[in-house]
């Protein structure tokens, strides 16, 4: 208390090419980190999923069994378990070690845009094109989701979940916060539809994209904006966006190939950082180091804050 | 103990040596495990039975004793001899292996435990014996026996002396004497806390340390100085070699087996010594070790003398006082020069430390700014809905903490128009108002029935209102059978001479209605059996309907007054005319063709009601100008009620929010199909359900309070609320008629409240609750922007039925909303889901008369009187037309805007224009929506102070409340009808 913090150091961004991944499945639609950054998930086009070492850029595994292109990729707490949604309206729990499909979960009437796991993984939540977004239970051997939520009057594009909410973004143009503690539902109108949902790390602040080339940092509680972040383009795709490692940071995808950082309290544009010429479809931060992916495409780049060497060694 | 011959010097061997190996002998393999045998002492193998069963086996191959098996004894009886009796001992049932000398009864010659000496017994008990200190004098506890007990050591010990060791000696490798100081120089390095044994010392201090001569070592305890870390008791030290190998505990030279005398003395000195307590293991928990010949004690029962009972009761003398340093301190002490100098007392069995200790440096703690408070204090944004008015504006004024609203007033006392130029949105298109909507005819039909409410009003205007409520229904009964008659039936009278021209329309309109379903049903496709039956829940009416259908069918043109029930009243009967001329019209009979194609489905849903949930979301269209301005926060956001599922709950490990609710997801509420509301977004009552979801009502008691409860109970909830399509659309009068016999129930329920209702409208001046009503259909929502135009002159609901038949309601409901918000916020913020649909209950002629918004909205009846007071005052602000003040009501308004609202801050009566009077109305159009979406927490309390002394000036002119509607109705009159549709002209082509 006495002695004062330690000068906070100007955050690192992952603005050195590491590596390209060229991962062989068609367009990346979606990349992820797994839960602890080692490991990278990649939805492929061609229905497969797939699992790649971060430091060493090799494919791990192949998980196939989805019918159509998967769209989002979960990974579970522990790592041993993965969730994937897909164009083919199922949702797939894998199981890592083995690739095996654990529980194939059907119901949504459309494709499911995004998946992901609650903190302990008991509880999947998948939010589909028809507007709703259905609670697996990944415990119970039952087939029916534990509730469904359809106040959603257009699909749903991102969720994330966190200790006891759940945010979900819909193209209606509403973010929605479902306290479940509180038994409430806060709803958010943006306008424009959603393209991506997260929250900060410290879990105060919502951060959503939207349409109308936008990233907005709204007060979870209030509903107030915080920040507002613009210069990118983003006008037709469901692009990502996301906070930096330590919420120092705003990132989103962009359709003229870049990845834009905003520095979240300032609002200004820190860095645009080029990846190349065709949309940035995807993103994932490290939890907690400054490593970013993204993809392009058919591959994903991981970005580092030091240059390749360095960050060889450190691998 | 052997030893080589060869070389008998004074080599000293351990343990038994080796066989000599042969020269030639070749090397024998040793004999694996699996191939090694074991056999008994005739050579037999024994197999291996386990553990469990016995070991090894026994008898003749584990069978019997022998191989002739077991041998009877031989049964010999005769005369001389009889057979003895034959006593069978243990020994007879053993064989030789439980008599030799490992067997349980070995019958070798051993000195039985009565000869032998008590040593065992005295190792163990000797700390106890000599900490009981019962023994003043030593020896008396069988020191005689000590002294002629034969030696009779442990194996461990006898071992050990194999070994070579001696008595008194130590175990382990020998020692120079040199090293072995320089051990016990290693050990003192463990610091000041190492006691400088003085036995010891005297020994290493002899002179005699020859350099080849290598001692064994000294058979001391070492100290240990290890920190506690396990997690034994306190003073636990294990197993104490020494004791175990019989020693003394102190003492350890002590031979306890050759050296009878020095043991004894040493006993005696023992004995004396307090240290023998610390000294050995004792317990029974520490069980038998290696070197311990035998437990022999295990029932052992500790006893308590071996206890302290009483804190530093038997050393009063040391001055330690429970100090258990060792006793070498306390002889050490003021040894060091150290000692000396230090001028406090040293606690005994304390030194001075050799080494000063490393200070440690203390930063002080910053020095805070004296006005420092450690807690930071936000200053109270204070929300002017949930503070009493007079205190919001004393906030406002003197600190500006209402900093939210200031910047607004600016923006909200912007018209609408104008804000829409700075917000760049487009006008918008479209007809302006429902008025536009309407064909001249149903807009003649319009003022001539408003005409006919003025000339009731006139009528009810003169009667004191206690006294003459009863005339007054029945003159408003009147006037809404007049109203209906007018347009049914060609001989109504016409109430005014030059409105004639008008109704005539009205008239030629209905009466060709009728032709019209004449004509359809007189054709020849038509066919009964094939018809639509819209009255199927109700049979009695169907069968009119059907009666009615078949007397056109025969063109009979009085069919529809002789189908109708006489018994009825006539209001009913006017109703059901309508409904059965605007069915037969819709449901005429089409081609033959055609209608064999359609079938009436099979299975018809009973449920006339649907799920819809309670709470609707607000306007998008405010939350787009939100986001346009950026103002998210309070504008973008909503709150609903949001049931978790109990699983989902469990497996986020989050306790359910509400635990006893059983419904998941969004609270729904049972709405009727078909409703509009289901389908279009009107703005309902889910602001005000929004804001106390967890308190819902009961649907019934939500309901509108209709004034004439005879006509209220018979008549459809679809009277009042408008359709939202024309009047003459007959889908919807279908919908409402079909709907109206289902609610007949809910009906009643609203009847019911009648009662109390109309206690409270006696109370309530009459100005008010007119303008009350007025105000109320101000806030209707933009498309209905002419009806609010006509507030002014407000006709009979009769013609808000006919033309808004099924929607009306709805709007009051939403209306009434704003009404009681803006009325000072009295309106408590319980509401119902279910109220928009109670509301609409409401019968036609008793809205009209009665303040039934206001009273709708509040829940109890508790809150009416108070309530409805001031928010009639404010209306009254509201809608007088140009002599009353209009800055008042549209501050008012601005203030509720956007945020907290402010309330109003008083009546200033000041002219207004009917010009200005406008614009304001379209700003409230623009902000009502917006209203909805506000939070409106209300503190009842302190807005019932306030709208106390309100109260008062309301009372003077105080008068029924049916007066009051008429009243209302009066002022509004000023405005004529053609100046009202000429404003409404006017404010079309402004746009």
């Amino acid at each position: 208390m006495a002695f004062p913090q330690p000068r906070p150091q100007v955050p690192q961004l992952p603005q050195h090419l590491l590596r390209t991944i060229e991962c062989q499945q068609g367009a990346v639609r979606a990349v992820r980190f797994n839960a602890d950054g080692n490991y990278v998930l990649t939805c492929g086009s061609d229905k497969s999923l797939k699992l790649w070492s971060v430091s060493r850029g090799t494919l791990l595994k192949t998980y196939t069994g989805h019918g159509y292109e998967v769209l989002d990729v979960d990974s579970s707490y522990d790592n041993s378990q993965l969730c994937s949604c897909s164009s083919d309206k199922t949702v797939i729990l894998w199981d890592v070690a083995s690739g095996q499909v654990t529980r194939k979960l059907r119901g949504h009437a459309g494709k499911v845009n995004c998946v992901q796991f609650n903190e302990e993984a008991t509880v999947m939540l998948s939010g589909s094109i028809d507007g709703t977004v259905r609670c697996w239970d990944t415990r119970s051997r039952r087939y029916e989701p534990i509730q469904i939520l359809d106040e959603a009057r257009d699909g749903i594009s991102s969720l994330k979940v966190s200790e006891h909410e759940l945010l979900i973004g819909s193209v209606d143009g509403r973010v929605r916060l479902y306290d479940l503690r509180m038994g409430q539902l806060h709803v958010d109108f943006i306008g424009s539809p959603i393209t991506c949902v997260c929250f900060s790390r410290d879990g105060q602040c919502t951060l959503s994209s939207s349409l109308d080339s936008t990233v907005r940092l709204l007060d979870k509680s209030s509903g107030e904006m915080l920040g507002e972040y613009s210069g990118h383009v983003n006008k037709g795709y469901k692009l990502d966006c996301c906070l930096s490692d330590k919420d120092t940071h705003v990132l989103s995808c962009s359709e003229d190939g870049h990845v834009y950082f905003w520095d979240l309290v300032e609002g200004s544009l820190t860095l645009k950082l080029p990846v190349g010429k065709a949309v940035v479809q995807s993103l994932s931060f490290h939890p907690t180091e400054p490593r970013l992916l993204t993809a392009m495409e058919g591959h994903v780049q991981v970005w580092g804050a030091e240059p390749e060497d360095a960050a060889v060694e450190d691998g | 103990m052997a030893s080589d011959e060869e070389s008998d010097e004074d080599f000293v061997s351990y343990g038994t040596p080796l066989e000599p190996l042969e020269e030639d002998e070749p090397i024998r393999k040793p004999v694996p495990v699996h191939e090694q045998t074991v056999k008994d002492e005739k050579g037999r193998y024994k197999r291996f039975h386990g553990a469990f069963t016995g070991g090894f086996s026994a008898g003749y191959f584990n069978t019997v004793g022998s191989q002739e098996g077991w041998t009877p004894s031989t049964f010999v009886s005769s005369r001389q001899q009889k057979a003895d009796r034959q006593n069978a001992r243990p020994e007879d049932f053993m064989d030789e292996e439980d008599f030799s000398e490992h067997g349980i009864a070995p019958r070798e010659i051993v000195t039985t435990e009565d000869f032998a000496s008590e040593r065992k017994d005295q190792l163990k008990d000797k700390a106890r014996a000599v900490s009981s200190l019962a023994a003043l004098i030593p020896g008396d506890t069988g020191l005689l026996e000590e002294l002629i007990a034969p030696a009779r050591s442990s194996i461990g010990v006898e071992l050990l002396r194999k070994m070579g060791w001696k008595d008194g000696q130590g175990v382990g490798p020998r020692l120079k004497r040199k090293q072995r100081k320089q051990n016990d120089d290693a050990v003192q390095v463990y610091g000041c806390a190492f006691p400088p044994n003085a036995s010891e010392e005297s020994e290493d201090d002899d002179e005699f340390a020859p350099e080849n001569v290598t001692f064994a070592p000294k058979d001391v305890v070492p100290v240990d100085f290890t920190p506690k870390v396990d997690s034994h008791g306190l003073g636990y030290r294990g197993l104490n070699p020494l004791q175990a190998l019989g020693g003394g505990s102190e003492s350890g030279h002590i031979n306890l087996f050759t050296l009878q005398s020095d043991r004894t003395t040493s006993l005696f000195g023992d004995r004396n010594s307090r240290r023998q307590r610390r000294g050995g293991i004792g317990g029974q928990a520490f069980g038998v070790g290696a070197m311990e010949e035998e437990d022999n004690d295990i029932y052992h029962k500790d006893s308590m003398s071996n206890y302290d009972t009483v804190l530093g009761g038997e050393e009063p003398g040391d001055g330690l006082y429970g100090w258990t340093a060792p006793q070498q301190y306390t002889r050490k002490k003021n040894d060091s020069k150290r000692d000396v100098t230090y001028l406090g007392r040293i606690l005994d069995g304390f030194t001075l430390a050799s080494e000063v200790t490393e200070i440690k440096t203390v930063y002080p703690p910053p020095d805070l700014p004296r006005d420092y408070r450690p807690v930071h204090y936000f200053r109270p944004v204070v929300d002017s809905s949930t503070v009493s008015p007079i205190v919001a504006q004393a906030l406002l004024t003197s600190r500006g903490h209402l900093s939210q609203e200031a910047p607004q007033q600016g923006r909200h006392s912007l018209g609408s128009s104008q804000r829409r130029d700075m917000l760049g949105e487009t006008p918008l298109q479209g007809p302006s108002s429902v008025f536009e909507l309407l064909d001249n005819k149903d807009r003649e039909r319009l003022n001539e029935i408003r005409r006919e409410a003025e000339e009731q009003n006139k009528s009810v205007e003169n009667l004191s209102s206690a006294v003459d409520r009863a005339a007054v229904v029945a003159s408003a009964k009147a006037a809404a059978l007049r109203a209906l008659s007018s347009r049914f039936q060609s001989v109504a009278p016409q109430p005014d001479s030059h409105t004639q021209s008008r109704t005539s329309p009205t008239r030629t309109q209905a009466s060709s209605e009728t032709q019209m379903a004449l004509k359809a049903w007189s054709g020849p496709t038509a066919d009964a059996s094939k018809t639509f039956k819209p009255f199927a829940k109700n049979s009695q009416k169907q069968a009119r309907y059907d009666l009615y259908i078949n007397k056109l069918k025969q063109g009979d043109k009085d069919a529809l007054e002789l189908s109708l029930d006489s018994s009825m009243t006539e209001w009913e009967r006017g109703r059901e005319r309508d409904e059965f001329v605007r069915a037969a019209v819709l449901y005429k009979p089409s081609n033959s063709s055609l209608s064999s194609r359609f079938t009436r489905s099979k299975n018809e849903d009973d449920t006339d009601s649907v799920e819809v949930t309670r709470d609707q979301e607000n306007d998008v269209d405010d939350k787009q100008a939100a986001v346009k301005m950026k103002m998210f926060g309070k504008l973008t956001r909503e709150r609903f009620e949001w049931h978790p599922d109990k699983l989902l709950c469990k497996r986020f490990n989050v306790p359910h929010p509400y635990p006893g609710s059983s419904t998941v997801g969004m609270p729904k509420v049972k709405r009727d199909k078909y409703s509009v509301f289901n389908f279009l977004s009107i703005t309902d009552s889910s602001q005000v359900s929004r804001e106390a979801p967890s308190a819902p009502k009961p649907p019934g008691s939500s309901s509108t309070l209709p004034q004439t409860p005879e006509v209220s109970n018979k008549k459809s909830r679809w009277d009042i609320p408008g359709q939202v399509s024309e009047p003459k659309d007959p889908l919807s009068a279908f919908l409402s008629e079909t709907r109206s016999e289902v609610l007949v129930a809910k009906q009643i329920e609203a009847g019911a409240k009648n009662q109390t209702d109309s206690s409270h409208a006696t109370a309530t001046p009459e100005v008010n609750v007119a303008q009350s009503d007025g105000k109320q259909t101000e806030q209707k929502t933009e498309e209905e922007e002419k009806e609010e135009d006509e507030e002014e002159v407000r006709p009979p609901m009769d013609l808000f039925k006919a033309i808004f038949a099924s929607s009306s309601d709805e709007k009051s409901s939403s209306s009434s909303e704003d009404d009681s918000e803006e009325e000072e916020e009295v309106a408590p913020p319980t509401s119902e889901p279910i109220q928009s649909s109670a509301e609409t209950l409401n019968p036609p002629v008793s809205a009209q008369i009665t303040p039934a918004p206001d009273i709708s909205k509040v829940p109890d009846l508790k809150h009416l009187t108070v309530q409805s007071k001031p928010s009639a005052e404010t209306t009254a602000l509201n809608t007088q037309s140009s002599s009353q003040s209009a800055p008042a009501k549209s501050q008012g308004l601005d203030e509720e805007e956007f945020g907290p609202r402010l309330p109003p801050p008083g009546f200033i009566p000041s002219a207004c224009s009917p010009q200005l009077k406008k614009q304001k109305k379209k700003e409230k159009e623009k902000h009502k929506a917006k209203k909805h979406k506000k939070e409106k927490k209300k503190k009842k309390n302190k807005k019932h102070k306030h709208k106390g002394k309100q109260k008062k000036r309301v009372e003077e002119s105080n008068s029924s409340s049916d007066d009051a509607d008429s009243n209302s109705e009066d002022e509004n009159r000023v405005v004529s009808t053609s100046e009202l549709l000429q404003r409404l002209k006017n404010i079309r082509s402004k746009r």
